[in-house]
């Protein structure tokens, strides 16, 4: 019964979501403040239903009902519960419901912190995400139903959970992910708002940059642990593949990075208006791109589940809608969005600027080299695979002028500044930069190489220039308190930026690598480390079964950790999961993982990863950054009803 | 006005210049990195490049994989039930890597005409076979086999 109630509360919604589209934004344009009011109380109507279905499905889960056919394809009786819950979003129609629970919590949040807000522009932000809402839950409702039954021949233990999704790390990657995909819809909605309206100034942006950075935070959050999840779970230590599923993600993070700095700068400074919006639109049509490419079955990826054509081409026609539609409003509108502060060349506006076109510019040869692939395949023009060696070389060199001026940015003054006093400002923390890039593998690394010196050189210089434009700003203003939240959360992402680069460079190109072939009581040096396999012992889980490598590490003789590799065997459908063991510390990460039984032996990738950890600390870091600006008291979102 | 136009320019020139970087960066960097995709009988036909990286799929034939006594030397034939073509592969095998499975290498052919992978995939449970390979394997069985 109940999941039939979940279906019906679809179609309501899908109902409501059709009256909020319409009449709300008939009352803005005649100003008929009753139909405007409407907007508020439909859209929590839609999220209301919305969120009872997606609770019926979880339901069905809990309680191993295996009548309903998407529950029966993906748990077991024998799955614990906690995975029961995670597999809700375990396949294509969880995931997508997933996806329209999240768009309506967006829109219940909007509906909820916008009581400052002029009731037009509420009303037409709230109307366009509702039509988002139509065409996702129609495409729900058509094409992946997840409450279908499986009657009269219910299965009876029903299948299993895609092994590989049974970490903790499934519990929150999925949704995190989606909240900051789904999150941009909410710039968009802004973005077509001030196009609607024709009216887009310092309060706009004041108004969307808080949704945008929360958008943001999400996303930062859940690529970073996605990372750290294919770390820990695809049992060869990589950390990012350049998968087209996971560049559907890092797409529109890269341009909603640029719309955070974008944004700063329309509210501050009441230029850039155009293309502000312009970044609003592309962010939210990547998130699109991105769903499309995960969901439609065109990539084969841990990630794709869907191989349905008919999904496919009902996703691809509602992009190129609310492109089409989007971009047209774009080009009828965009003349009105003149823009009012003037700025010099060398200015802060410029830095903002570049890294605005160094962002899109990197977004553009990733989207490259992810659709390449996929055109050719479409033009008959054969199978190909771009590589990451692509995306290396291409992305790389893009983000050194990125961080050389995330140091060098915030010291510019806005409007205009000269040269030689910009020079002047940061002349001392451009020779300590050079003095630690020689000094640091002099003392310390005792190695030297073209990366390292560019690596360390950019480190020092993005962590120096901030460290020292906070003690400037400090001392000019007064003392640390009197700097807002902004100001440190700018402070702390950039930081973070700093560390997950140094992270990156230093792991991929000094960690030890060996694959070796192991019998029992045998050692390998990796490093100053000495790895031994001790014994291999059967190993039994709920739903698996499996051995253990136990491995003893030692360094100089002196106990280090006892390591137990696993392999596990999932018995409901013939998969086999190596499940890697890894010693954690700051500096460095031991990292050793089964292979294949080779006769008596087994094959062993044994890992000595320096600074890995700071690729996620990095992460972290920005995310703290941007959950900290959230904070800053311009963005009140709930109080400061008094503004204008 | 003037100072606004000059401003415009320099955005324009400023954006065409990074995109114009970028797009060369990227093309050359795509022609060095493309990886074709072919299925043994192309190869033993003589259609895959010499010394040029490509991607080779197939099924694994029964009883074909012989570990070396030392290391971690391995090899194997991947067949498309018309042709067969030995790989030579050293490293660890992916855990789904099994006879009767269809799986994606990449690789160079050597002076001798063996496959040289580098990389092994076979990533994609015993349900979901990699798509590329199921076409070939249709094309030259046209039975449900593949699957």
């Amino acid at each position: 019964m109940l999941p039939e109630l979940g279906h019906f509360g679809l179609i309501l919604a899908l109902v409501l979501a059709f009256i909020s589209a319409t009449i709300p934004l008939y009352g803005a344009w005649r100003d008929n403040p009753r139909l405007l009011a409407l907007s508020r109380s439909l859209s929590f109507g839609q999220f209301i239903f919305v969120g009872f279905a997606f609770l019926t499905l979880v339901i069905a889960f809990v309680t191993n009902d295996f009548t309903v056919r998407y529950v029966a394809e993906n748990s077991n009786r024998a799955l614990p519960l906690f995975y029961r819950v995670c597999a809700v979003w375990g396949a294509h129609e969880g995931s997508l419901l997933l996806w329209v629970t999240v768009l309506n919590a967006w829109i219940a949040a909007v509906a909820l912190f916008s009581r400052s807000l002029p009731m037009k522009t509420v009303a037409r932000v709230l109307s366009v995400m509702a039509m988002i809402n139509m065409g996702f839950l129609s495409f729900l409702l058509f094409t992946s139903d997840p409450f279908l039954r499986l009657l009269p021949f219910a299965a009876r233990v029903g299948r299993d959970l895609n092994p590989i999704l049974q970490d903790p790390g499934l519990a929150m990657h999925p949704p995190t992910l989606y909240m900051g995909y789904v999150g941009f819809s909410v710039a968009f909605a802004f973005a077509m708002a001030a196009l609607m309206g024709g009216e887009l100034d310092a309060r706009w942006a004041r108004w969307a940059r808080p949704w945008t950075i929360a958008a943001w935070c999400f996303l930062t959050c859940g690529i970073t642990m996605g990372s750290w999840w294919s770390y820990r779970q695809l049992g060869w230590g990589g950390w990012w593949f350049w998968d087209p599923v996971e560049n559907a993600s890092f797409l529109p993070w890269l341009v909603g990075t640029g719309l955070m700095h974008s944004l700063a700068v329309t509210e501050k400074r009441n230029t850039f208006k155009a293309w502000t919006v312009l970044l609003a639109l592309s962010a939210f049509s990547l998130s699109l791109l991105g769903t499309f490419l995960v969901r439609s079955g065109v990539l084969t990826s841990v990630h794709a589940f869907a191989n349905d054509p008919a999904r496919g081409g009902f996703l691809i026609k509602f992009i190129v809608i609310v492109v089409g539609v989007s971009l047209f409003m774009y080009a009828l509108r965009a003349p009105v969005l003149t823009s009012e502060g003037r700025f010099e060349l060398l200015s802060r506006e410029t830095f903002l600027l570049l890294n605005n076109v160094l962002f899109f510019v990197a977004m553009i040869t990733v989207l490259m080299g992810t659709l390449y692939p996929l055109i050719i395949q479409l033009l008959g023009m054969g199978k190909i695979s771009v590589g990451p060696p692509y995306f290396d070389s291409v992305f790389v060199p893009l983000m050194i002028p990125v961080i050389f001026l995330a140091g060098l940015g915030p010291h510019c003054q806005w409007k205009s500044d000269k040269v030689v006093s910009l020079f002047h400002r940061v002349r001392w923390v451009l020779v300590l930069s050079f003095a630690l890039m020689v000094l640091i593998p002099l003392v310390a690394v005792k190695t030297f190489s073209l990366v390292l010196a560019v690596t360390l050189f950019l480190v020092s210089w993005l962590v120096l220039t901030m460290l020292y434009d906070l003690y400037a700003k400090a001392k000019l203003r007064g003392g640390y308190r009197a700097l807002n939240a902004g100001y440190y959360a700018m402070v702390l992402a950039h930081l973070g930026l700093a560390v997950c680069a140094l992270g990156i460079i230093v792991s991929s190109s000094y960690s030890t690598e060996k694959n070796v072939k192991m019998h029992l009581g045998d050692s390998v040096n990796v490093g100053q480390y000495t790895f031994t396999l001790k014994s291999i012992v059967p190993l039994k889980g709920p739903n698996y079964t499996g051995v253990t490598a136990n491995v003893l590490v030692t360094k100089a003789g002196e106990f280090i950790a006892n390591l137990g590799a696993q392999k596990r065997n999932f018995t409901r459908d013939r998969y086999t999961k190596t499940q890697a063991a890894i010693h954690v510390s700051p500096f460095r990460d031991l990292y050793v993982s089964l292979g294949n039984p080779i006769g008596t032996a087994w094959g062993m990738r044994i890992y000595n990863k320096p600074l890995i950890r700071f690729i996620w600390a990095g992460g972290f870091l920005m995310l703290f950054g941007g959950l900290l600006s959230l904070l800053d008291r311009r963005y009140r979102l709930i109080s400061n009803t008094q503004e204008y | 006005m003037r100072a606004q136009r000059k401003q415009r320019l320099w955005f324009v020139v400023a954006t065409l210049t990074c995109v114009a970087f970028a797009v060369g960066l990227s093309l050359y960097a795509v022609s060095k990195n493309i990886n074709l995709f072919f299925s043994p009988t192309q190869v033993v036909q003589g259609k895959a490049p010499k010394h040029h990286l490509f991607r080779l799929g197939g099924m694994v034939k029964k009883g074909s994989i012989h570990y070396a006594d030392k290391g971690l030397e391995v090899s194997f034939v991947l067949t498309d039930y018309k042709s067969d073509v030995t790989v030579h592969y050293h490293g660890i095998l992916p855990d789904l890597f099994r006879e009767g499975q269809g799986i994606v290498t990449q690789g160079k052919l050597n002076n001798k005409g063996l496959f040289v992978a580098s990389i092994v995939l076979a990533k994609h449970g015993s349900k979901y076979m990699p798509r590329v390979v199921k076409e070939i394997l249709y094309k030259h069985k046209g039975s449900s086999h593949a699957t």
